[in-house]
């Protein structure tokens, strides 16, 4: 920049015309402006990869967010429920509640004879319907003898079928629902029984087989508990530690060591992480298996370094005056730092650190290690239960051979992304908030 | 510091705190092959919903990575049962035994089939084990001598097949079902030629008949089966290597390619005509069964003829069942708690 000209050089720029000026200047203005397009065009194209991207999500997923629904007359019978005539809790709770959505199946099908025909009239309805009356009567157990009409879910092939993803029109050997189903399920359309109705189960219940009745709550509270795990370790530490080299330590071979170190950790692929974490916490300390613990534990090592680096930058970006001004008012190196220079670094440092966080929240491989890459029902109770995370959840039901959880994959991916755009957004909230300039 | 010094805390009390939940256990842990996850996962769900135990935790991190953690020791700390697409083998029996885990209970499940599948539109075909090696080795005999696989099309490895380009899709090598694959079709598809007859070292032998070819013809496609059943949607002329269940799931976008004049359906599977399937197991550690509660019961709920029978919830999930006779012999050893045998 600093190169001076030769004189010859800058008279001979001085002797070009008026029009020889205009004409470069309007080049180099055609070069702005040409900048500017690729520009546009980059960020256009980026888009457009975005727009493509969630669009086929969304498109494939929102439908997850609806489930088919059948409604069926139910006659709560005492013989089904409860033939001992006990009307104790555990009484109940074992009784025959399938077979109440048989009958009524039957009752509405009177003609339909034969076990396979039986099997598959019961079979247009999800084994969560047996659920769902059981629920209904230990909540009240005077509905025992009462008739009432229930909206009961579908299976996954008959949710399909409703939602358009099994065409009715191939030949019956192609699809997954016969053509007595499909005659059975036409006939409660007719009557008005069949309705779509908002899938609250999705974002209520754990995971399941039957991709009707499998949700997301399980991984999210599972995720909710790593994170928190992952943040009470990491973030303290992250700090501390970067505190200390930025502001503290003696700058020697040891601490450009630790530093080189701390750049690399930060490159490592996660896999490594799951393996210190398989070595150590599963190994030496004994933690128990596919826990939030060992898996926050792990996130913990991964993000580390990414919070340290990006603290160190945000304390480096801290001009030298203010702690020389709070020094020169005889404050001690650690009150220039707490109460000076940490609270003005502070917006930096939250930002990495929900940054990083957000990498922890994504990661399956490390997991995959220490065991939470696991079918778990139950929803997690505590950080020792054992628990798996979202995008786990998203990788098992890619993987899944029921065409229903195709959407479900989809739908879980929309509920992570809303996760991850809460957390960039609250780092954003956080640094307009609290940003400084000087 | 004091800020660190509490996490460090933390840290201490959460290790006292899972080393006090490693004394008792009451959830059955399961880890092992993805090809046996969802009937698994299947029992595990139904067996949970009953109320009386815990759900079970099934971790799906492959057959031979869940024999490892199987055979790391007796303890709780330790997982409960192996889910295994093929049977364990005896260096893995060995290393078990060296880690203290002595009885060790076998429930074969049932098979899984490996179709090899096209998309609806694409162009009829008839297969059998000696053209997939063919087409599909890395080295084949040309002229009399062994030569880098030169075929294009299929009409050139058989003329019986369309002018297609060969574009196979399967699962990578570290997959079971790859493993399976070369086990069932390559080595026996290459029996019937006589210049790898005429190679007598072993070694190379082997090699000449399980190497599969490089060179942009045989893709390996990940783990993920629904993108094979996707990219054969997209590409009439491509077929695929995959496990029954996703056919059965797909039957009206693909259909399944006969092999040796057999078509890959549930019957022909579960009757032996079909001979690309393997056998599924699962692996009980017996000095667990007094120590974590259900686990007997597990097994019985896993063995049951509403689970594994002839019209039992596993078929819906694409479990092939074992042949009558046989499922009663397994099912009674396997509650009876009969201990391994490999054989001599």
């Amino acid at each position: 920049m600093t190169d001076v000209l030769p004189r010859a050089d800058i008279s001979a720029v001085r002797k070009l015309s008026a029009e020889e000026q205009a004409a470069r200047l309007k080049s180099r203005y055609r070069a702005d402006r040409r900048f500017k397009f690729y520009g546009l065009g980059a960020i256009g194209l980026a888009l457009a990869m975005l727009l493509l991207l969630l669009g086929s999500i969304v498109l494939q997923g929102y439908s997850a967010f609806w489930q088919t629904h059948i409604k069926l007359p139910i006659e709560f019978s005492a013989e089904l429920i409860a033939p001992d005539g006990k009307r104790d809790r555990d009484a109940l709770a074992e009784g025959d509640y399938q077979g109440l959505v048989r009958a009524a199946l039957q009752a509405k099908f009177p003609d339909v004879s034969g076990r396979q025909e039986l099997r598959a009239l019961t079979g247009l309805l999800s084994q969560g319907g047996a659920d769902r009356l059981r629920e209904m009567v230990l909540d009240d157990p005077s509905l025992i003898g009462a008739k009432r009409e229930v909206w009961l879910p579908a299976s996954d092939d008959i949710d399909m079928l409703h939602k358009g993803s099994i065409s009715a029109s191939s030949g019956q050997d192609e699809r997954r629902v016969k053509d007595n189903e499909l005659g059975w399920f036409d006939a409660l359309t007719k009557e008005g029984r069949v309705e779509s109705q908002f899938n609250t189960r999705f974002l209520t219940g754990g995971d399941s087989r039957e991709p009707e009745l499998a949700g997301v709550w399980g991984a999210i509270v599972g995720s909710f508990l790593t994170l928190i795990i992952t943040m009470l370790l990491a973030f303290p530490i992250g700090v501390a530690a970067a505190i200390y080299l930025e502001e503290f330590a003696p700058k020697n071979r040891w601490t450009d060591l630790i530093e080189v170190n701390i750049n690399n950790l930060a490159a490592v692929p996660s896999i490594v992480f799951g393996l210190l974490g398989l070595a150590m916490f599963l190994g030496t300390f004994g933690l128990p298996r596919s826990t939030p613990v060992v898996g926050g534990l792990t996130l913990a090592l991964m993000t580390l370094p990414i919070i340290i680096i990006a603290s160190r930058a945000a304390l480096k970006a801290v001009p030298p005056s203010i702690r020389e001004a709070a020094r020169g008012l005889g404050a001690s190196p650690m009150q220039v730092v707490f109460h000076h220079v940490l609270p003005l670094a502070m917006p930096g440092v939250l930002t990495g650190s929900i940054l990083g966080m957000a990498h922890a929240l994504g990661e399956t491989a490390p997991l995959l290690m220490i065991g939470m890459v696991a079918f778990i029902v139950d929803i997690p109770g505590g950080p020792l239960s054992s628990a798996t995370v979202l995008p786990v959840q998203i990788f098992i039901w890619a993987d899944s051979p029921e065409r229903a959880f195709v959407e479900k994959t989809s739908a879980a991916i929309m509920v992570l992304l809303a996760f991850l755009i809460l957390m960039n957004l609250a780092a954003v909230w956080l640094r307009r908030r609290f940003e400084r300039r000087w | 510091m004091q800020i660190s010094t509490a996490a460090l805390a933390t840290l201490a009390a959460l290790s006292f705190a899972g080393a006090a939940q490693a004394q008792s256990r009451d959830q059955i842990s399961i880890a092992g092959s993805s090809t046996v996850f969802p009937f698994s996962t299947a029992v595990a769900e139904q067996f949970g919903k009953t109320g009386k135990f815990k759900t079970p935790k099934v971790e799906s991190i492959g057959t031979g990575g869940g024999i490892k953690e199987f055979c790391k020791g007796v303890g709780i700390q330790f997982t409960d049962i192996a889910n295994a697409s093929r049977r364990i083998k005896k260096e893995e029996v060995a290393d078990c035994n060296k880690n203290g885990v002595t009885d060790i209970v076998e429930v074969k499940i049932g098979f899984d089939g490996i179709v090899v599948a096209q998309s609806k539109s694409g162009p009829a075909m008839e297969l059998s084990k000696e053209i997939l090696w063919k087409a599909l080795a890395k080295q084949v005999p040309v002229n009399g001598k062994m030569a880098e696989n030169p075929y294009k099309t299929w009409n050139e490895v058989d003329p019986s097949l369309p002018k297609t380009k060969i574009e196979v899709l399967g699962p990578p090598p570290t997959s079971g079902t790859r493993d399976a694959y070369v086990e069932l079709v390559m080595e026996e598809g290459c029996k019937g030629f006589a210049e790898v007859k005429a190679i007598t070292d072993a070694k190379a032998h082997k090699i000449a008949c399980t190497q599969m070819r490089e060179d942009g013809a045989f893709i390996e496609a990940g783990e993920n089966d629904n993108l094979m059943v996707q990219k054969l949607n997209a590409n009439k002329d491509a077929v695929a290597i995959f496990g029954f269940s996703f056919l059965d799931q797909n039957a009206d976008r693909i259909r399944g390619i006969n092999v040796g004049g057999i078509a890959p359906t549930f019957e022909n599977i579960a009757s032996g005509k079909y001979s690309v399937s393997r056998s599924m197991f699962f692996y009980v550690k017996k000095a667990h069964v007094a120590v974590v509660p259900g686990l007997k019961e597990f097994i019985t709920a896993f063995t049951d003829e509403k689970a594994w029978g002839k019209n039992g919830y596993l078929l819906d999930k694409g479990l092939i069942p074992l042949p009558d006779a046989e499922r009663k012999k397994v099912g009674d050893e396997a509650r009876a708690l009969t201990g391994l045998n490999l054989g001599s």
